[in-house]
């Protein structure tokens, strides 16, 4: 087979929306969002500690994404891994417990903020190694196949773990072996400090695969009908047993890599210019004013969703400490 | 002079090891624009230019097998890991090639590689940003593994190690990257990459560690002191190679002995301490080897961090033990 660059065409919701799902898609994404936000302040009064991620700026990926899959499915991602393990339905009380390290938290705060999992939920975790969850995905898929369950794995990685040699040594597996596997690569065009450009040659990543022939997309990742649309197809393609496929999700984090970043690499202008021109929240929300919401319906929206999140928040800051003793269990099996 | 931190301690040797050889140079993640998560490179790029100071891909193994590459053309890399939780895709190019360029090419070919990288919890950060992995690496024959827990250790090892022909694990606490303050004279003394270094002396007990450990060792012979117990507290600082007579001599004289460290116990450097008491000093000794170390588990999340960390209260609880054998 001749490589394709490109197999999957997408105009930007192609498909349409109906408006209980693009309301549905701007309810996730704001619980996303005031979730980051109120992640952050935590953090900012020490009740988090380590590092911790936030999403704010790239909720349209996970949430157009999410949309696509079917049940079953299996997700794994890095460690900026919050909207990813909210998108997969995890009661955000039991994640932002584990984020303050809690006892509430869906691993007792043995996970923390990178390593997120909901193995209940088909999700394989956040992964704190930068590119190491690649192979882990793709080993996922396998599982897939190999049971022919008719499910597929989605992978994440960022435009930084692209270049770790684990991520080619897994899309090559991955196409000679037909693997079900959607690689979405988020591209913030930052890892960490470093811009795109400085940290590979191409700074267009959709094409990682061509030298295995797996096919590529770049999509406009702020806008989640584009995600949801382009992720249809790359479902479809990798559960058809056409093998892997990647997309290349175009988008933006506002805040640092992490809380304590400085930020140097770039202009604050770009950051105003990226969320006052492209917000996906906004994307959304204007498609259903022009549809005929009412501004006062999309705004008690906002109300219910930051009420959720002040009571995850409460919920994580009353959760008891854990018992030291956890620090001997689930190390090996217990007896 | 001003008091400096060990992390400006760091970045001040390496400002002085680029301004004596033009071959030194330094790559790695985000040390360049950024000047390192924690700053230890800060101001090296503008100081010494985009073509010594390098902004790698992220990509470790790739910055170890280049570092060895260029170090095998005559360069002295200082390649940084971020940190020591994503050091483990370089042990294929350290071990498997940087430690052994000298012993395949009979001397021909050497590497004289340091892999910078801050090392240690004690700072609430959970897995891979606290772990201490030191004695994975002392075990790599051909390769030297160097600790340091002040500024003036970490200026003068630093130094030292860049100059050594042969490749060095240069781990930095990161505990007390910050906390660690004191005046260094930037005066390119080296500190030898094979003595340990005695932190306080005593008749009564031993104690060695290394790294951020030793804060917590210090503040135990303070409470040993104020009982009457003179506590000698030795900082291994090189672990390879290690200095087996220091600590001989201290133990002839105190013939008790508390290893401490921070890395889980089995398979921890401290037994190989314990080994080489129990071969060579033997007849020394009036209590059994104690050590003190992480558990065996994985280092923790934040909350229970602390009871993970040996403590001043451990400590002072196994030196209680040992000075009690009768």
């Amino acid at each position: 087979m001749a490589p394709r660059e490109k197999a999957v065409r997408v105009e930007a919701g192609a498909l349409g929306a109906k408006s209980e799902e693009l309301l549905r898609y701007l309810r996730e994404m704001l619980l996303i969002r005031r979730f980051e936000e109120r992640a952050g302040q935590l953090y900012g009064r020490g009740l988090i500690g380590g590092y911790c991620h936030l999403y704010i700026g790239q909720e349209a990926v996970v949430v157009g994404m999410q949309s696509a899959l079917r049940d079953g499915d299996s997700v794994i991602t890095s460690y900026r891994d919050h909207g990813h393990v909210l998108a997969c339905g995890i009661d955000p009380k039991e994640v932002m417990a584990e984020l303050c390290g809690r006892r509430g938290g869906a691993s007792h705060g043995k996970g923390g903020s990178m390593h997120m999992f909901s193995p209940e939920r088909n999700f394989y975790g956040g992964h704190g190694i930068v590119g190491a969850q690649v192979p882990i995905g793709t080993g996922l898929a396998f599982a897939h196949r190999y049971r022919e369950d008719g499910r597929i794995a989605v992978t994440y990685l960022g435009d930084g773990a692209i270049n770790q040699g684990q991520v080619a040594e897994s899309f090559n597996m991955a196409a000679l072996w037909k693997l079900p596997v959607v690689y979405v690569i988020e591209n913030n065009r930052y890892g960490m400090g470093t811009s795109v450009d400085r940290a590979s040659a191409r700074t267009d990543l959709y094409h990682r695969g061509m030298a295995h022939g797996i096919p590529g997309e770049q999509i406009d990742g702020m806008d989640v009908l584009a995600v949801r649309d382009s992720g249809l197809l790359a479902a479809k393609h990798a559960r058809s047993g056409e093998g892997p496929i990647i997309l290349e999700m175009v988008t933006y984090r506002y805040r640092g890599h992490s809380m304590s970043d400085p930020a140097k690499y770039r202009t604050r202008e770009e950051v105003d210019r990226m969320r006052s021109e492209h917000d996906p929240i906004d994307q959304v929300r204007r498609r259903l004013l022009e549809s005929g919401a009412r501004e006062a319906e999309l705004d008690a929206l906002d109300k219910e969703i930051r009420g959720l999140i002040a009571e995850a928040a409460g919920f994580a800051q009353d959760s008891p400490e854990p018992d030291p003793e956890e620090l001997f269990t689930d190390v090996f099996v217990e007896a | 002079m001003p008091e400096i931190t060990l992390v400006e301690a760091v970045t001040l040797a390496l400002a002085r090891a680029m301004a004596e050889d033009k071959e030194v140079v330094l790559l790695g993640e985000d040390i360049g624009v950024d000047g390192g998560v924690f700053r230890a490179t800060d101001g090296l790029l503008a100081r010494f230019g985009a073509e010594r100071v390098f902004d790698t891909p992220l990509a470790e193994a790739m910055i170890a097998g280049l570092s060895v590459g260029l170090a095998a053309q005559g360069f002295r890399p200082v390649a940084e890991i971020q940190f020591t939780g994503f050091i483990y895709p370089i042990i294929d190019q350290i071990l498997n090639h940087a430690s052994r360029l000298r012993t395949r090419t009979r001397g021909r070919l050497t590497c004289p590689l340091v892999v910078r990288s801050p090392y240690g919890g004690g700072i609430r950060a959970i897995e891979h940003h606290s772990e201490s992995p030191e004695a994975l690496f002392a075990h790599i024959p051909g390769l030297r593994v160097v600790i340091p827990s002040s500024p003036r250790r970490a200026y003068g090892l630093l130094l030292a190690a860049i100059r050594d022909p042969d490749p060095v694990m240069f781990l930095e606490p990161t505990r007390l990257y910050r906390s660690a303050r004191e005046e260094v004279e930037d005066t390119g003394e080296p500190l030898p990459l094979d003595r340990a270094f005695v932190l306080r002396e005593g008749g009564d007990i031993t104690f060695v560690g290394w790294g951020a450990m030793l804060k917590e060792t210090l503040l135990a012979a303070d409470r040993l002191e104020a009982d009457g117990i003179g506590a000698e507290v030795i900082d291994a600082a090189t672990l390879k190679p290690f200095d087996t007579e220091t600590l001989f001599a201290s133990v002839q004289k105190t013939g008790r002995c508390v290893i401490v460290h921070e890395a889980a116990l089995t398979g921890g450097f401290g037994g190989e301490i314990a080994a080489r008491l129990a071969e060579g000093a033997l007849t020394s000794l009036l209590a059994p080897v104690a050590r003190v170390a992480g558990w065996d588990t994985v280092i923790p999340g934040l909350r229970v961090e602390r009871h993970y960390m040996p403590g001043e209260n451990r400590i002072l609880e196994a030196a209680r033990k040992t000075l009690a054998f009768a």
